[in-house]
């Protein structure tokens, strides 16, 4: 064997079409569809159901879409924390050609059938939304303050507003009280992340709260937004914009979060607010953060079903 | 000009080089054809509508 041979680099295999999935968070894009259903769901008047379908399907894909681009720009420092090493772009089994290609397309295409099959308003709300995701959070904010994911946290909170503008062609007070409850519900959710994953997002060089401010600034300010999320998702109810299924469910599932955002603050800690106990409450409030949000909007559905 | 590079793609890699292709390109199809249908329901959708 020659020594260029022995130099050369295995030839990369091409991607598996699961590959542009993974690009795709799917997993994030389940919990968007969600909440962008669930807007669709309670928006008074009616949209045929094929058109419904489309317009879920549309958040979908721009939701995938703005995930792909994000992991294009997001190439370098995935390749450098553990829990992102392996996606598609830093394993080295999708180009960042392709993805940026992928996203691109994406984006324009589900913005455009979302007009045609239901209104500007929706098209313009879901292109704000993919801006907003992948030109303020991604590559302005990301990288430049701890502050990113409260401000970036706008663009997940889009869904509802979109869903409810799919039927009705505008703006309502509830799509908008639900739009503040997923922006008060994304920081202590992400801050939960990253209090366990705080080595990575260092080594990364990312200025989340727990590595610029320290872990127990990062608690305090978890436990207050639990307590703005719990006092902000019992609006819908008090401003009669939704009934008693509601406003039960808002009550108990946030004074749960209150519960678990205290238990990360009083967490077993040494005097930087580290965890001495494995970020076990951290991570107990990342899980209950998903449960919530799942819970919450189910129970403004059904309240909107039986009411 | 070394003959082994770029190294060449040996038997097995050649397979799976091939499996993966084929995946890729019918999940193209399907896409293209769940496009077709889709376009022609909003189609029928907004004709009823209307």
């Amino acid at each position: 064997m020659t020594p260029s041979a022995i130099a050369a680099p295995a030839p990369a295999l091409p991607a598996e079409w699961q590959d542009y999935v993974r690009l795709l968070k799917p997993r994030v894009v389940s919990l968007v569809v969600f909440t962008g259903a669930a807007g669709l769901a309670v928006a008074p008047g009616h949209l045929h159901p094929v058109l419904a379908i489309t317009a879920i399907l549309c958040i979908a894909v721009a939701a995938g879409a703005a995930g792909c681009l994000n992991m294009w720009w997001e190439r370098d420092i995935d390749a450098l924390m553990r829990r992102t090493a392996k996606r598609p772009i830093p394993a080295g089994r999708v180009t960042p050609g392709e993805a940026l290609s992928l996203g691109i397309v994406l984006s324009v295409g589900s913005v455009m059938v979302m007009g045609l099959a239901t209104n500007l308003v929706a098209a313009a709300l879901l292109a704000v939304s993919i801006a907003f995701y992948v030109l303020v959070y991604t590559m302005w904010l990301k990288r430049r303050t701890a502050q990113n994911i409260v401000i970036g946290g706008a663009a997940g909170a889009f869904p509802p507003l979109i869903g409810w503008a799919a039927v009705t062609g505008q703006i309502g007070m509830l799509p908008v009280l639900m739009f503040a409850a997923i922006f008060l519900w994304t920081p202590p959710h992400f801050w939960s992340l990253a209090l366990f994953a705080c080595k990575d997002y260092a080594r990364a060089g990312v200025p989340m709260l727990p590595v610029v401010a320290g872990c127990a600034a990062a608690r305090r300010q978890i436990f207050l937004y639990t307590l703005l999320l719990a006092a902000a998702s019992v609006l819908p109810w008090a401003l009669g914009e939704a009934g008693a299924v509601y406003g039960v469910a808002a009550v108990v599932l946030g004074a749960g979060f209150v519960v678990q955002g205290w238990r990360v603050l009083r967490d077993r800690q040494d005097e930087a607010g580290v965890s001495l106990t494995d970020d076990g409450p951290a991570k107990a409030a990342f899980r209950y953060s998903l449960t919530y949000l799942a819970v919450l909007f189910t129970a403004l559905v059904i309240d909107r079903l039986v009411g | 000009m070394d003959e082994d590079f770029p190294p060449r793609p040996g038997l097995f890699e050649s397979a799976e080089i091939r499996r993966r292709q084929r995946g890729r390109n019918l999940a193209l199809l399907v896409v293209l054809v769940l496009l077709a249908v889709l376009f022609f329901a909003i189609t029928i959708a907004k004709l009823s509508h209307s």
